[in-house]
């Protein structure tokens, strides 16, 4: 009887400690993560101030604002097609970036992982430090290269191909460049990662049995890395779905994302309600898309024994 | 290791963080001398440093959010109503001070400062098309060239994203007046916008770069960037719209909670001192309020296209008035329906 | 068996998509490290090898203002986050799970999954209200920002690293007497030494590359050197900033470096 309240009290007492060391970083993260982002919710059911800011009167003009918007002149409530058309841009951008970056992430994961050892460890640093490098220095570093009198345009008219620098910054190719650029490294290390586990004896096998490269590929190499495929795709899209620094160098303030639509309410825009809105609108669509990840991801362990 | 990493910068010239007082300015991006900064400092033992903002809107955005440290700010003369009326300002009575006597006649007593209670003149100027003329070689006196690109240009025009810039331009340029509460003329402008939009390149600024850079054709911009786009781009004109044009004026004022109050005043006396003033205007390429300083001004600004008004061109530039908040607000509407 | 006619590991056309795109990776980069050295005003016109922006930023004082700025704040925040997610990482692994686990490891990666922007515009408006409240300008609500969103880089190196860490060496401690407190201190600690530098070097980085964060939150005059850079982008482009990005390259080599060798070593 008491050795088991003595070890319920001992289990108590580990459970308080970790609670206690825990906590620290909780109260942190709370004051300025997590806490912030309830009073974001706040914010986005109050009434906009004149000039910025807000006055403490509940509305939904901030959330109706999203969707929908009131013609000035006729006074007509329509589809609110400049937020929906700039969500539309930001959600086409960041899949076709993720899908650009898996189609390049891929074979490069695929590559380091299949070098001997020794090589190995310099192409993955090779790999590691643009993600280390600072996400301006990499816009920076590609707006440079595709501006009208940089490296691409003078190469391609030094070469004769064109005669004219092709336009091809504050485009949306610039900004799905500049993103896939930029996040290419979240994609490619996951994938290498989830590649490292991978026994080759299974692709030899499967060569065994007289399997050609692509089934090879589609039916052994593909499900193994699949966590890894799922988890560098969640990293690319949504850091690139809520991304500001890159859509606004290399936008040229006329191609807005979402990112940009939100920071513009707190500055010009002077509607905070309208901003708060759309960042909880934002935080909802990653959330969804984390969903759908742990989702699959879950579904992958409980299918391979 | 800090220390010695500092103490070796403070080494190399660094500024002294032992200056006797601090002072914080929030002025428009490129829009600051650093001669002007350093005579100050040196003048009055004060610490300055000057953060940047793009826009009247951004300014006032990020002061009425409060907790910003910042001890002047530069408005413009349509948004200076807006900071009194607000109560965003100290009443520092310019007017009053020492240096007020430098101030020129036009610009002692304006409608949007009456009396100068608030505010010192900074630097004025107009908006007006910047063409790089290699492009196009056509008519640049209309804003036509934003509204309706000549084939040349589509596709390379740029358009500062100062919202009362823009739709005042855009009210001149389809038949009307600035802050006409006329809502048809406001439709028309709005949908002469929405036209002209796709065939603008961006809308940002920083087009000094651009234009030396060649990577913009022409641009709804401030003469001041005009001249400085020219010295680095010889092809580079600056065009006074024919349909009617704005003309502008930023002045200093002293923030309600800023914290450096006497340094501030000093700074804003200091300022009014013509050959102060002069250097403002040799760095911006602008023109400012201050009679005398002339003689102190770099001789090209005296004779440039971009800052002396040609006499063909003066009729049809107007000082803005502020709209009131109802057609603030049609403003603000019109200016998301193009920001999309 | 015999001879294989391809290599098993060889897929067509991966090697080369692999070999792009580390050329496109860094020749962006390259060309940004190049031109630092440009003799000439222009960022893309070359005229000549030349130290001049190395200089001009060193002695440009809005530069050291914002250079000093950053690291005081990279380096406070890092050794907060580390000290907390340490403590969090001792709380959170090698523990039966009990109630609210999941929720703790939900808060301590939130700044993962939230996107920057949306903890940017959250912080701003919480900052605003306390310094109108307040009126405190100080570094100290930067840091605090700083310190929050680089827990989770701590911790996640920290974590791994406890996780795969062998039990049966604190067990020996306990045998032979030792206090928890000591066989923390002399056995556990030192062992997690390789994550806790790994995860403080994350954090560091991580914290001196913010820019969007820093953007909203900043009071008057706090630039900090990704702040700066952002500014000048918007407006005069000289290679001034090619030089800023090159030193701070030269860090993040440095660091990786680092995190290369300390990774070697494993126990």
């Amino acid at each position: 009887m008491s050795a088991r309240t003595e070890a319920e009290t001992a289990i108590a007492r580990e459970v308080r400690r970790s609670r206690l060391l825990t906590l620290p970083a909780l109260v942190v993260l709370f004051l300025a993560a997590s806490g912030p982002l309830v009073v974001v919710l706040v914010y986005s059911f109050l009434t906009a101030g004149d000039y910025g800011g807000v006055t403490w009167r509940f509305s939904t003009e901030g959330w109706q604002a999203v969707f929908l918007e009131r013609d000035i002149f006729d006074d007509t409530v329509s589809i609110a097609d400049a937020h929906l058309s700039i969500l539309w841009r930001s959600l086409r951008l960041s899949l076709m970036t993720t899908l650009l970056a898996l189609a390049l992430g891929f074979p490069t994961a695929y590559f380091i992982a299949t070098q001997p050892e020794k090589t190995r460890n310099l192409w993955l640093f090779l790999i590691t430090i643009p993600f280390w490098t600072n996400l301006l220095i990499r816009t920076f570093a590609i707006m440079e290269v595709i501006r009208n009198r940089g490296i691409v345009n003078t190469a391609l008219m030094k070469l004769g191909v064109i005669s004219e620098p092709i336009q091809m910054l504050y485009t949306d190719f610039s900004i799905l460049l500049g993103m896939t650029y930029v996040y290419l490294p979240l994609m490619v290390l996951p994938i290498y990662a989830s590649m490292e586990k991978l026994d080759f004896r299974l692709v030899e096998a499967g060569y065994d049995l007289y399997a050609t490269r692509w089934r090879v590929l589609r039916r052994i190499i593909l499900p193994i890395v699949k966590p890894g495929l799922i988890a560098g795709s969640i990293l690319v899209f949504v850091p690139s779905l809520g991304a500001y620094v890159t859509p606004r160098v290399l936008g040229g303030g006329k191609n807005l994302m979402l990112g940009n639509l939100i920071e513009l309410q707190f500055g010009q825009g002077r509607n905070w309600p309208l901003g708060s809105a759309l960042a909880i609108t934002l935080l909802v669509i990653v959330m969804v898309a984390l969903l759908f990840y742990v989702r699959t991801a879950q579904k992958e362990g409980g299918g391979h024994g | 290791m800090k220390r010695m990493m500092i103490a070796a910068l403070l080494a190399t010239g660094a500024s002294p963080a032992l200056a006797a007082g601090e002072l914080n300015l929030f002025n428009w991006g490129n829009y600051t001398s650093p001669e002007l900064i350093e005579k100050f400092e040196k003048e009055f033992d004060v610490e300055v440093t000057v953060t940047d903002y793009d826009s009247n809107d951004t300014a006032l955005a990020k002061v009425k959010a409060g907790g910003h440290g910042y001890d002047i700010v530069v408005p413009s003369a349509t948004h200076m109503p807006i900071w009194i009326a607000e109560g965003l300002l100290i009443e520092s009575r310019p007017d009053e001070m020492e240096n007020f006597r430098h101030v020129a006649e036009e610009w002692r007593d304006p409608d949007w400062d009456p009396g100068r209670r608030y505010s010192v003149p900074w630097q004025w100027g107009s908006v007006g098309v910047i063409v790089d003329t290699s492009l196009y070689d056509g008519d640049i006196d209309t804003s036509g060239i934003v509204f309706d690109p000549p084939e040349a240009l589509v596709g390379k025009v740029n358009v500062a994203p100062e919202m009362n810039d823009v739709i005042n331009s855009a009210l001149y340029y389809v038949g009307g007046e600035p802050c006409t509460t006329d809502k048809a003329m406001l439709k028309k402008a709005r949908d002469v916008l929405v036209e002209a939009k796709p065939k603008w390149l961006s809308m940002d600024y920083g087009v000094i770069e651009k234009f030396a850079g060649r990577d913009l054709g022409a641009s709804l911009y401030w003469n001041g960037a005009a001249f400085r786009s020219r010295e680095k781009n010889e092809d580079v004109r600056f065009g006074y719209p024919k349909e009617g044009y704005a003309l502008w004026m930023d002045s200093a004022a002293i923030i309600k909670d800023a914290k450096n109050v006497d340094n501030a005043r000093a700074f804003l006396d200091f300022i009014m001192i013509p050959e102060n003033a002069a250097m403002i205007s040799a760095f911006a390429r602008y023109a400012n309020g201050i009679a005398g300083s002339e003689e102190f001004m770099p001789e090209d600004m005296l004779n440039a296209p971009e800052v002396m008004i040609p006499e063909e061109h003066a009729a049809a530039g107007h000082f803005i008035e502020t709209c009131s908040p109802a057609v603030q607000k049609l403003y603000t509407a019109i200016w998301t329906d193009i920001q999309k | 068996m015999a001879d294989r006619p391809f290599a098993i590991k060889r897929q067509p056309g991966f090697a080369t998509i692999a070999m792009v795109c580390f050329l496109m990776l860094y020749a962006p980069i390259l060309t940004l490290v190049a031109y630092s050295f440009n003799a000439g005003s222009s960022i893309a016109v070359w005229e000549g090898f030349s130290w001049r922006w190395y200089a001009a930023a060193w002695q440009n004082e809005l530069v050291q203002d914002a250079a000093i700025r950053s690291l005081v704040v990279a380096v406070c925040a890092s050794f907060f986050a580390t000290v907390l997610a340490t403590m969090a990482a001792l709380g959170t692994t090698r523990t039966r799970p009990y109630r609210g686990l999941t929720a703790t490891y939900a808060v301590i990666n939130q700044p993962l999954m939230v996107p920057e922007i949306v903890t940017a515009v959250a912080l701003l408006i919480v900052f605003a209200v306390f310094k109108q409240a307040t009126g405190y300008t100080g570094l100290g609500l930067l840091i605090l920002a700083h310190t929050a969103f680089c827990i989770p880089f701590a911790y996640l190196p920290i974590r791994a690293r406890l996780e795969g860490m062998n039990l049966s060496l604190e067990t020996a401690a306990a045998d032979l007497y030792a206090t928890p407190w000591m066989a923390f201190r002399r056995v556990t600690l030192p062992l997690m030494g390789p994550g806790i530098v790994a995860g403080a070097m994350l954090a560091f980085v991580i914290s001196l590359d913010d820019v969007v964060i820093t953007e909203f939150v900043k009071s008057a005059g706090q630039e900090t050197l990704p702040t700066y850079m952002l500014g000048q982008l918007r407006r005069s482009i000289t290679p001034e900033i090619n030089a800023i990005s090159t030193a701070l390259l030269a860090i993040s080599i440095a660091m990786v470096t680092i995190f290369f060798f300390l990774n070697r070593k494993k126990m």
